[in-house]
Parts: structure tokens; C-alpha cells; sequence
């Protein structure tokens, strides 16, 4: 009984918490609409995310065709081209993965798991997704300006980005800049809600090492994104001054097509610093939330605690707090100071330790589980593979000398698709399919489930690991065409095909999958209260889904880790984490 | 089951298609093969880590799997297990990094045979400048870039009036001389990349970017702009022969010095006058005899 | 050290449980809006930090011209001092219940904050006189860049005060949660202060 018997601690009375003041919505309007529900604000920024999600996906395919098939769809210009591959980079990152993990899934689940009724500053946490939406609109709006969006790469480097020989360098650059400097300003505000929830809004006995580890994923990123997004702000107005008012912060002299500018004595160099201060934390900003998220997944549906939980922590503050002393492996070849290599390179190898004890915990979790596989097991198995895959490629890329020949090839392309778009966005399904019974009631479509995962999982996995051969050879990233040059075979061209094939499948899956989300939502099998047995909060609320309020007349008290599967001596393979313990059914063993 | 068996697929695929791909490096036209060896030396660490890790987990997908009335184990944390892990771990990131950081020690020093030569990349195309007799390249600044002077030279500085032009996308190099790549743009940021050489560098607008390399392989290699540079970045191309010294030798004699080219382009200047002159004339003339 | 402390503990073992317990959630015994406000400060401490940063680096280039600094910017500073002096009083005086002398303290506060504002764009419109376009020299975009994001925060600032003034009119007996908005906006009127006197000293060194 080691694990069940307690001290008794009714006595204690409750801190200085207490019940939080709500606002109670008083009409339609203020309830789905200008809603200061985290839930609700959840489904919105999900929502929105997704929606413009699906323009980052077609774009994609746009230029899967252009580079599978060049010159059969010859209504895809060259400018074109460079604006998708642009605006694909920036949505996918930024307004998709970035929105979805932090403004889906934190504004979902903080308060939820840490047993909060709300987010603290509800009002603040509204206009969050307000000026989100309004950054969406902005970056939407640059089709609709002169000259159309910018085509400057996601990476936005000065001088090109606003000099005329790229797209965009009208109106779309400056649309684009805007819209990021208001999509920074919305998400400090939800920022500032999901750190302070964090800290100061935790119901009774939720200790910060019996928070679940999708709550540290979210805080440790949001914490980052707070830090690093600045960075992006500052580049981005500095860029817009350069732009509009002709200051030389980024741009030296140039002779532009034979004409020379009014620029002077400005650094390209130093926006590629700022722009990577951010850019690197960026990249766990992603994945942070997604190996928080996925270590709960495994958990749950190996029925095993997640092994070795205070390694997985603290692994996530170290790799978070890494993060802001790596960002220059991606200038190896910048023109930087060459010196700087060796010390990003060492940083950057030291940040794959606890990256690595991350995925050997993950599938330490796995041994002696009793593993259930569910949708949302697979997506978490599939993550791990696909994880490590783009990981290490990561350490070809980060050790400066292997950088030097496949930087700016196909093999970059390859390693941060499959590293922070494929590994993360199978957490997101992955968690989808885990979290939809809880937002709906409802179960999502299994059998629907099962094809969008193996298509998903496999096409990704067919479609991104060729491609790093492509960069070994030699192919450039970012190329509207390949003709012309001695060392590409014929076959390059074939793969190219294979690969926009593919890529167009796995598309039309997701499609699929939103499928299932909007029927399921009405004619899915109901879920009732916690249909994955499931040790956290959430899960323990009052009514499913959650109401107004989340927790009903009273909070819940924490007695326990998130962790407690299988606890010997306990009949069920669960105990909730607020289960007193002197009500935790025992087997009647003695142990 | 099947799950487990598509776990070892996907290892075991990714494995046979390693082997197997015919897309893989380009043979090897300079010094930088130790860079092709970290490469190598990455790929069989990393390799044997991911092929482990997959078939492991796979191995407990199978072992592991849900059955009626079975208990998953109750392990919180195995401090020992998660040492040696670590250690391990590091050992082979140590392993990674120290040939790795040992190469770029040598990518970073030019040796000191080295001979200079500048490339100018702009909108988008290359050419490229030699030193000339003096072994000396001038200075250049954006400002004096006109028609007459498309390298920006100082016209004013002594030592570039030998300095010979390419004003073309092909350039030659020597075998087995050590080059200093001098990288110059006078527009945006652009990459000199010959993927044989192995080695690139960005080239910045605003300041002179280098890396050095010592072509081993005779032959002619395609030079691609590998970072973007705007609407025409593919097309950004160029041409690098390497030959004997000797040929290369009697190649470079046939360019014209910076000096030859501002005399030319003046008397260029004066014929153009000249010949603009009688067309105006002679349409003049046309135009008389019409009437 | 507290932090470290948290996190070593092993929460599945019995012994700690008890301990755990006992804890009410709360990371630090602070409302949440002061634990929001401090963090809310450590973004704009990034943000200006990153500017600063930027700056030194441009500043190490060939084409730095340094700006004269007008001497209005000295009243200015004393302006925005007296800014924080009066907020100041404003708070003991919530602390001391004395609702008057509070709402005297915010008057003065907010007028002394917008004659800052108001003097800042007077310095703008005398370096343009002067020719001092932001094109002309990156400092002087440096300089129209650190005014005008310093501006921006302290123009954000006075919207807050301006609510935290009709609370103290509207209910003004609450006195706990006047005493709040009071100290936040103290809080953050100092943090302004200290970010000014960074960049104004900055301005003056370089």
C-alpha cells in the first residue's frame, strides 16, 4: 500500500486563490463571439489557424507541381513561385503551428489541467485572438495589393526583401512586416495569460512537479516566445524603417540594375542575427509544447507513467533556456565572423543530449506498458520516428564543417519539414484525436482515423526522406527550376514527380480528417467522461464538455503526480490526480 | 503486430534506400574530401541510433501490446539507466563535433600560397577579378559603379590598373593551387557554391566574404547561386574550368586589364559618338532625299 | 533557488505527497496582475535590450555620425521624474486610504506623463528643423525609433491610468482594489522611467 496510503491534509485551509471572478457572458455575442472563455478562444484561434493552415497546404501543393512537373502548369511564374514557397513558410510556422500549439492548445488545456476556471486575464486573453485574427487578415490582404505578397523567402533577408528584383517588394513586404509586429502584440497578450495561469492560478497541491508535462511544454515555450519574439519585432520594425523612411539599419550602398541607392553603411548581417534570436527559440516554440503534449499521449495509452519524469523537465528548461545561444548555426555561411562556428557548433551539439534523453524516455515509456494502440498512440509512435529522423539530420546541419555543403540545399528543406512540420503536426493530429472527446463529447471516427494516420505517416515519411539525397547531391532549395545543370541527373526529375504524387495524397487525407471532424462533431459515438481513463484534470470536470467555469461548484484538490498508471496496490490501472487517497479503490493485495 | 512489423519497415527501408540511392554526392573536385568524411562519419553514428531506436520501439509495441488484464510496470525514474544514457549520448556527440570542429579549423585558415582572386556576384550574374602583375586586386567601392566600370574599381588607386576583368559568367582555375575565393556583391545577398568544390560562402553586399579551396579535378563545373536573390535567383549561374596551370596561364593573358578596359570603353564612348553621328545624318539624309 | 528547489522534488514518493499538499497553487504570494506585470516587464526589458543591442552594433560601423541631443531632453527627463514622483505619492497614499491625496497623485501623474509625450514630439519636430531626417544617418533613426517605441509604451501606460482614475472616482470606497491599480501603474511607471534613463544615458554616451 505504499502508494495509496496518505497523511490526511483536510485540514489545511485553501491559500489565498480561491474562486476566481468570471465574467459571465450575457448574450450570443459575448459567449461564442467576443468570448472571454478560454475555450472558447481555444476553438477560435484553432479554428482560425487551420483555416489559414489550409492556404499554407495549398500553397504547398502549388509548388509541389511547379517543382514535379516544370513547365506543364506554366501559369505558375517564377514570382509566383518565390511568393508561395514565402507565404507557405510563414503561415505554416508562424500562424499555423505557432497559434495552433500555443493559442489552440494552451488556451484549451492551462486551465483545464492545472485546475483554473479560467485564463487569469480573460478580457486580455480576448484581444489576444482578436489582433491574431486582424494579423491573419493583413498577411491575407497582401494578394490583394500591387505586386501581390512578398516572395522574399520566410527568412525575409534584407537587402533583397525590399529591393524591386523580389516579388513583393511593393506592398506585400510591408503588409507582411505589419502583420507579424500585430501577430507579436496579440501573442504577448495571450503569452502574459498562459505563463501567469501557470504560476499563480493552480488549484490546491498542484505542485510544479505534479503539473502534466503538456502544461510545462506550453509554459517553457511560452516563455521562450515571450523572450524571443521581440527579436522578430524589432527586425521587422528596423526593416519597416528601412523600407518606408530610407534608414540604413540593414542596408549598406547598392547598386541596384545599374543604379545606385540612397542606402548607406547598414548591415545585412545584422538582421539575419536578430532574425535567428528569434528564429532558433522559434523552432521550440513548436516543438516544446509537442514533446510536452506526446509524452502525455504515450502515458495514457501505454497505461505507464511517462519514465522519468524529472529528467523530462528538466530537459525541457535546458533545451529552452539552449535555445537562445544556438541561433547563429543557421549563418555558418552567412559571411559572419568564421570564428563564431565554433562556438554555435558546440552549443549546438550540447542541445541534442537532452533532446535525446527526451526520445529515449519516450520509448523507455513504451517498455513493460500495456500499450493500447489508439490513433492517438500511433501519432505519438510516428512522431517518435519521425522526430529523430529530422533530429539527426539536425547534427549533420548543426556541426559547422558538415553544414557547409548542405546548407541552402534540399537537405535543409528536408530536415526542418520533417523535424517541425511533420514530427509536430502528428502530435497535433495525435492530440486532436485524444482531446476531441473532451471538446465534443464526442468520439472522432476510427476507421476514418486509422487511413488519415497511415497515409499521413508514411506519405509524409515517402515524401521527405528522398529529399535529403536530393540536398547530398547537390539540388539548391529554393530553385524555380532545374534546368541546365551538369551533376542533376534525369532521375532527380522522375523523384521530383514521385514525391509532388505523394505529397498531393497526403494533401487529400487531410481533407479526410476535417471531414471527420465536422460529422463527428454530431454523429461521432458518444465519448462519456473520460473514455482514455485518464489521470489529469480535464478529464475530471463536471459535465463533458467542460462548462462555464470548467470545474463545476468547486475546485478540485491535487493529491498526486499526473503519472499515477498502474500504481500497484490500486484496482484500476488509473488514479485521477484528484482521487483523495483514502478513496482510491485498492485490489485488496497487500504490498 | 502490424504496427510493429511497419516500425521495422520503415527502419529497415530507410536503411535499403541509403544504400540503395542513386542520388548522392557529386565526385569530389577539391581538398574538402575530410568535409565529405564528417559527412560519412554523421551519417553511421546517427544511423545506428535511429535504426536502434525504431526497432526498439517496435520490439515493445510487440511485446508490450494491450492485453486483458496485464499490467504495465511501475518504474518512476531509473537513475542509473538515465546516467548511462547520458553518457553515452555525450560520447557520441563528442564524437560528432571534435573531427567536425577540427575541419572548420582548417576551412577557416587560408593557407598562405593561397592566390586571390575576387568574385562579383550582383542581379544575377557572376564575374570575377584577378590580380594582376603586381599580385595586388584595388580597391572598389559601389559608388564608382557606372557603365564604363561595372566592378566598382577605384580608378584612382595604382593598384588596380592591372587588375584583369572577367566580364563573363565562365572563370578558370589552376589545378592543385590553393584559391582564396574573395566574395564581393554590389546588390543583395547571393552564394557562391560549385557543389564539386564542397565549400560556399554568402557573398554580403558591404563587405568581402571569403572561403579558399584547391580544385584537384580538371574539368568544367557548374556554379549555381545558392542563396535567394530575388525573382531570377536559378538563373543565376555560372561556369568554373579547371585546368594545368599553363592553359590557365594562357587563358588569363587573353583578358583585359582594368586599365585596357577604361581606355577601350572611352574610345567605345568616342565611336558610339560617331557612329550615332551618322545615323543621325544619315537619316537626315534619307530623310532629304525622300522629299 | 526556490525554482531549483520545486523541481527536484519526486512527486510520486509518499513523504513528499504530504508536503505537495499543502501547496495552494500559487507560485508566488503576489496578485496575479503584479506576477502579469512583471512578466509583461521582462518583454519589454527583452525588446529594448534587443534594441540597445542592435544599436551598439550598428554604431561599430564606418558611417556613424553621433546626434546632438537638444537640451529639451533634459526637461523632459525632469518632466517624466516628476511623473514617477507623483505616482509615487499617489501609492502611499492608496496604501494610507487617503482617496484624495490618491486621486491628486494620478492627476499630476498622468498630466506630467503627457507633457513628456508632448515634449518628445517637440524634440522630433526641432531635430527635423534641423534636418536631422531619420534617413539621413542611422542614429538619428535610432534615435526616432527608441523615442517612439518608448513613447508607444508610456502612451499604453496612460490608458491604463486613465481606467485606474475612473475606477477611483466609480468606486473609490474599494479601497483594495484601487490600492492595486494604483501600485501597478507605479510599478510600471518606474519601470518606464528606468528604461528611459537606459536609453537617454545611452544617447548621452554615444
Amino acid at each position: 500500500m505504499a502508494y495509496v496510503t496518505h497523511d490526511d491534509a483536510q485540514s489545511v485551509p485553501l491559500a489565498e486563490v480561491g474562486e476566481m471572478e468570471l465574467y459571465h457572458a450575457k448574450s450570443w455575442v459575448t459567449k461564442y463571439v467576443f468570448s472571454q472563455d478560454a475555450k472558447v478562444i481555444a476553438i477560435q484561434y484553432s479554428v482560425t489557424a487551420i483555416a489559414i493552415g489550409m492556404l499554407g497546404l495549398v500553397l504547398s501543393w502549388l509548388i509541389r507541381l511547379q517543382l514535379g512537373f516544370p513547365e506543364v502548369f506554366d501559369f505558375i511564374t517564377p514570382a509566383d513561385y518565390y511568393q508561395f514557397i514565402t507565404m507557405h513558410g510563414m503561415i505554416m510556422v508562424i500562424y499555423l503551428l505557432t497559434a495552433l500549439f500555443l493559442g489552440g492548445f494552451g488556451n484549451y488545456l492551462i486551465p483545464l489541467m492545472v485546475g483554473a476556471r479560467d485564463m487569469v486575464f480573460p478580457y486580455v486573453n480576448m484581444l489576444s485572438y482578436w489582433i491574431y485574427l486582424v494579423a491573419v487578415l493583413v498577411l491575407v490582404a497582401s494578394w490583394f495589393v500591387p505586386g501581390g505578397p512578398t516572395g522574399a523567402g520566410w527568412t525575409l533577408y534584407p537587402p533583397q526583401a525590399i529591393l524591386s528584383g523580389t516579388p513583393g517588394a511593393e506592398g506585400g513586404i510591408l503588409l507582411m512586416l505589419i502583420s507579424l509586429a500585430l501577430f507579436i502584440i496579440g501573442f504577448t497578450m495571450g503569452g502574459l495569460n498562459y505563463v501567469v495561469t501557470v504560476l499563480q492560478a493552480r488549484t490546491r497541491g498542484m505542485t510544479l512537479m505534479r503539473m502534466p508535462l503538456t502544461i510545462w511544454g506550453i509554459f517553457v515555450a511560452t516563455c521562450l516566445a515571450l523572450l524571443a519574439f521581440p527579436a522578430l519585432f524589432v527586425g521587422a520594425v528596423m526593416m519597416t524603417f528601412d523600407s518606408l523612411l530610407g534608414s540604413s539599419f540593414f542596408m549598406p550602398a547598392i547598386v541596384e540594375f545599374g543604379e545606385l541607392l540612397d542606402y548607406e553603411g547598414g548591415s545585412p548581417v545584422f538582421f539575419q542575427h536578430m532574425f535567428w534570436f528569434f528564429g532558433h527559440p522559434e523552432v521550440y516554440i513548436v516543438a516544446l509544447p509537442a514533446f510536452g503534449m506526446v509524452s502525455d499521449l504515450l502515458s495514457v495509452h501505454a497505461r505507464k507513467n511517462i519514465f522519468g519524469y524529472r529528467m523530462m523537465v528538466w530537459a525541457i528548461v535546458v533545451i529552452g533556456g539552449l535555445s537562445f545561444i544556438v541561433w547563429a548555426h543557421h549563418m555558418y555561411v552567412s559571411g559572419m565572423n568564421p570564428y563564431f562556428g565554433f562556438f554555435f557548433a558546440t552549443t549546438t551539439l550540447i542541445i541534442a543530449v537532452p533532446t535525446a534523453i527526451k526520445v529515449y524516455n519516450w520509448t523507455l515509456t513504451l517498455w513493460q506498458g500495456n500499450i493500447h494502440l489508439t490513433i492517438p498512440m500511433l501519432f505519438a509512435l510516428a512522431f517518435i520516428v519521425t522526430f529523430v529522423n529530422g533530429g539527426i539530420t539536425g547534427l549533420f546541419l548543426g556541426n559547422v564543417t558538415a553544414d557547409v555543403p548542405l546548407s541552402d540545399t534540399m537537405f535543409v528543406v528536408a530536415h526542418f519539414h520533417m523535424v517541425m512540420g511533420v514530427a509536430p503536426l502528428l502530435v497535433v493530429f495525435g492530440a486532436i484525436y485524444h482531446w476531441y472527446p473532451l471538446m465534443t463529447g464526442r468520439m472522432l471516427d476510427e476507421t476514418m482515423g486509422q487511413f488519415h494516420f497511415w497515409v499521413t505517416f508514411l506519405g509524409a515519411y515517402a515524401v521527405f526522406l528522398p529529399i535529403h539525397y536530393l540536398g547530398l547531391l547537390g539540388v539548391p532549395r529554393r530553385y524555380f527550376e532545374l534546368t541546365d545543370i551538369s551533376f542533376i541527373p534525369d532521375s532527380v526529375q522522375t523523384l521530383s514527380a514521385f514525391v509532388t504524387v505523394v505529397a498531393l495524397i497526403v494533401g487529400f487525407a487531410q481533407l479526410v480528417f476535417i471531414y471527420n471532424l465536422i460529422v463527428s462533431r454530431t454523429k461521432g459515438e458518444p465519448a462519456g467522461r473520460n473514455p482514455w481513463r485518464a489521470t489529469t484534470l480535464e478529464w475530471q470536470t463536471a459535465e463533458v464538455p467542460p462548462g462555464h467555469g470548467n470545474f463545476g461548484e468547486t475546485l478540485p484538490v491535487v493529491y498526486r503526480w499526473a503519472y499515477a498508471f498502474s500504481v500497484p496496490g490500486a484496482r484500476d490501472d488509473f488514479i485521477p490526480q484528484n482521487l483523495p487517497p483514502d478513496q482510491v479503490p485498492t485490489d485488496g493485495s497487500v504490498s | 503486430m502490424f504496427v510493429a512489423i511497419m516500425l521495422v519497415l520503415v527502419a529497415v527501408g530507410t536503411v535499403v534506400f541509403h544504400f540503395l540511392s542513386p542520388w548522392w554526392w557529386t565526385p569530389i573536385a577539391s581538398n574538402w574530401g575530410s568535409i565529405d568524411d564528417t559527412v560519412t562519419l554523421t551519417f553511421w553514428i546517427t544511423g545506428v541510433v535511429f535504426v536502434a531506436i525504431v526497432l526498439f520501439m517496435a520490439y515493445c509495441v510487440f511485446r508490450y501490446r494491450y492485453r486483458e488484464g496485464r499490467r504495465a510496470d511501475y518504474t518512476p525514474e531509473n537513475k542509473k539507466l538515465e546516467w548511462w544514457l547520458t553518457g553515452l549520448t555525450t560520447a557520441g556527440v563528442v564524437g560528432l563535433l571534435a573531427p567536425g570542429l577540427f575541419v572548420w579549423n582548417q576551412y577557416v585558415t587560408v593557407p598562405e600560397e593561397a592566390h586571390e582572386f575576387e568574385v562579383v556576384g550582383q542581379q544575377w550574374q557572376w564575374s570575377y577579378r584577378f590580380p594582376g602583375a603586381d599580385g595586388v586586386l584595388g580597391t572598389s567601392a559601389p559608388q564608382n559603379i557606372s557603365d564604363d566600370n561595372p566592378f566598382g574599381l577605384n580608378p584612382d588607386d595604382p593598384n588596380s590598373q592591372d587588375d584583369i576583368l572577367i566580364e563573363d559568367d565562365e572563370v578558370h582555375l589552376p589545378l592543385h593551387k590553393p584559391a582564396k575565393f574573395l566574395l564581393r556583391s554590389i546588390d543583395v545577398l547571393h552564394d557562391f557554391y560549385v557543389p564539386q568544390f564542397r565549400a560556399k560562402m554568402d557573398l554580403v553586399p558591404g563587405m568581402v566574404t571569403f572561403f579558399w579551396a584547391t580544385p584537384t579535378r580538371a574539368g568544367t563545373f557548374d556554379i549555381l547561386c545558392f542563396e535567394l536573390c530575388g525573382v531570377g535567383h536559378h538563373t543565376m549561374r555560372g561556369t568554373v574550368v579547371v585546368e594545368e596551370e599553363s592553359a590557365y596561364r594562357a587563358w588569363l593573358q587573353e583578358q583585359p586589364t582594368f586599365a585596357q578596359s577604361m581606355t577601350e570603353a572611352r574610345n567605345g564612348a568616342e565611336d558610339d559618338s560617331r557612329e550615332n553621328l551618322k545615323l543621325v545624318l544619315g537619316e537626315a539624309e534619307a530623310g532629304s532625299t525622300a522629299r | 533557488m526556490f525554482f531549483f528547489r520545486q523541481i527536484v522534488q519526486k512527486p510520486w514518493v509518499t513523504v513528499e505527497e504530504s508536503i505537495s499538499d499543502l501547496h495552494g497553487g500559487a507560485e508566488f504570494s503576489l496578485p496575479a496582475a503584479k506576477v502579469g506585470l512583471w512578466v509583461f516587464c521582462a518583454v519589454i526589458t527583452s525588446l529594448f535590450l534587443l534594441f540597445i543591442a542592435s544599436y551598439s552594433m550598428r554604431m561599430s560601423l564606418a558611417d556613424w555620425r553621433p546626434l546632438p541631443e537638444p537640451g529639451l531632453l533634459w526637461l523632459n527627463t525632469a518632466i517624466l521624474i516628476l511623473s514617477s514622483v507623483a505616482l509615487q505619492w499617489a501609492r502611499v497614499n492608496a496604501r494610507r486610504e487617503r482617496i484624495d491625496q490618491v486621486k491628486i497623485g494620478l492627476f499630476w501623474g498622468g498630466g506630467f506623463a503627457i507633457a513628456f509625450l508632448a515634449g518628445q514630439l517637440l524634440v522630433w519636430q526641432q531635430l527635423v528643423a534641423l534636418g536631422f531626417f531619420s534617413a539621413a544617418n542611422p542614429a538619428n533613426a535610432f534615435f526616432y525609433l527608441f523615442t517612439g517605441v518608448h513613447g508607444l509604451h508610456l502612451f499604453g501606460g496612460l490608458v491604463a491610468l486613465g481606467r485606474t482614475t475612473a475606477k477611483v472616482r466609480r468606486d473609490g470606497f474599494d479601497m483594495a482594489r484601487v490600492r492595486l491599480s494604483v501600485e501597478l501603474c507605479t510599478a510600471y511607471w518606474h519601470f518606464l522611467l528606468a528604461v528611459w534613463l537606459v536609453l537617454f544615458g545611452l544617447l548621452l554616451l554615444t
